[in-house]
């Protein structure tokens, strides 16, 4: 994250991360998750949906604070996240899943 | 991982699915449409306010919010046109116990429905009225509506509109409602905590909800689903017990948001019990 000046208690600030799960297949592709989440972490994918959609794919998954945003504004009820466990080292990736329902 | 994310199976579960008919989906609502989130945040509302959910009723009447009646998991009611807040009433009264919300669109409130609102509001029955605004009639084709700002391009007006809208939380508040508030399905915390309080809080409640339209009125005036949103960023301001003379919608100033009546005063069940069954 970005400061203008860095805060003296930086180091005792655990910055949260977040697990983005997307079920694929319920996206109508109004791209609002992507647009609206403060830290980019969603994009819209190249492929599409059984809907012929293009879903949210996501790009930057260390970046995820989950503030859950995409998940109160998607309209669709096809995206949200969890709070991953505070001490997976930050090096390590979260995983995120994308489910295809039928 | 968070105690909300069941695993039914080997399948994962939004944490709403428990409160969505998710046979009924998809629903009918198009991308980029701003009532699936103003409906997920009456569902969270709803979810985290505690109330039991077996003793909250959704009733809801035609339009395309109308659907929501039929989209949620609880004791709904899909009513005929204009007719919410009636149904409404009628259940609050006959089960006094019941939370009752009806969530419904602007022509179904305030144009067929419009008697209703001003004298539910009057009586002060005791409802939580969502109303989602998309400023035109969406699902017969995006005519012009009660609400529709003056100048706003229309199937029935193709040169602009004529006519002056409805200050909603104006009618709201000079009918007697107890608790008026208007946010945009932007604002998706303000307006669940609004939902959330105008529930738990006795009286008639309005909640105010604009909404893009992005296939009727979006496309005829030149705005996006995501410009739309834009401007309900950039171009609202939240003023909380602002007067309610200064809430019209128009696209020459920006729209205020906020709450702006709370007030507390005896609900018409509590009137009607206080003189026709007084305690002994």
């Amino acid at each position: 994250m970005d400061f203008w000046r860095v805060p003296l208690d930086i180091d005792a600030i655990q910055v949260p991360r977040g697990i983005v799960t997307i079920f694929e297949d319920r996206c109508k592709g109004c791209g609002y998750c992507i647009t609206f989440c403060p830290r980019h972490v969603l994009n819209l994918a190249s492929r599409f949906n059984v809907k012929g959609y293009h879903p949210p794919e996501v790009i930057r998954a260390d970046d995820c604070v989950n503030c859950r945003f995409c998940e109160i504004i998607c309209p669709e009820f096809a995206i949200y996240s969890t709070e991953a466990s505070p001490d997976s080292p930050a090096s390590v990736p979260c995983s995120c899943d994308t489910i295809k329902e039928t | 991982m968070a105690d909300h994310l069941k695993k039914a199976g080997n399948k994962q579960v939004h944490p709403l699915d428990d409160m969505v008919r998710r046979d009924r989906m998809p629903h009918i609502w198009c991308p980029g449409c701003g009532i699936g989130t103003v409906f997920s945040a009456c569902l969270t509302a709803i979810k985290s306010s505690g109330i039991d959910l077996d003793k909250v009723v959704m009733v809801s009447g035609i339009g395309c919010s109308g659907r929501a009646a039929g989209y949620t998991n609880l004791d709904s009611f899909h009513t005929t046109h204009g007719r919410a807040i009636p149904f409404a009433t009628g259940v609050k009264l006959a089960n006094p116990e019941l939370k009752v919300i009806v969530f419904s669109g602007d022509g179904d409130l305030f144009a067929i429905g419009g008697n209703h609102f001003i004298h539910a509001a009057r009586r002060n029955i005791d409802i939580t009225v969502v109303c989602v605004n998309n400023l035109n009639y969406g699902m017969t084709g995006g005519q012009a509506a009660a609400t529709t700002p003056e100048g706003s391009l229309t199937t029935t007006t193709p040169l602009g509109n004529p006519e002056r809208p409805f200050n909603l939380p104006l009618l709201a508040y000079a009918a007697g409602a107890a608790y008026v508030a208007r946010w945009t399905m932007l604002h998706i915390q303000d307006l669940t905590e609004s939902i959330k309080e105008a529930m738990v809080k006795p009286g008639f409640a309005f909640i105010e909800a604009l909404s893009p339209c992005p296939v009727n009125y979006g496309r005829r005036n030149k705005e996006k689903p995501l410009d739309t949103l834009t401007m309900y960023r950039d171009k609202t301001i939240i003023k909380n017990g602002a007067s309610p003379l200064e809430l019209d919608v128009d696209s020459r100033k920006s729209i205020i948001l906020g709450k702006f009546v709370d007030i507390q005063k005896p609900t018409f069940f509590e009137l009607y019990e206080k003189i026709y069954r007084p305690a002994e």
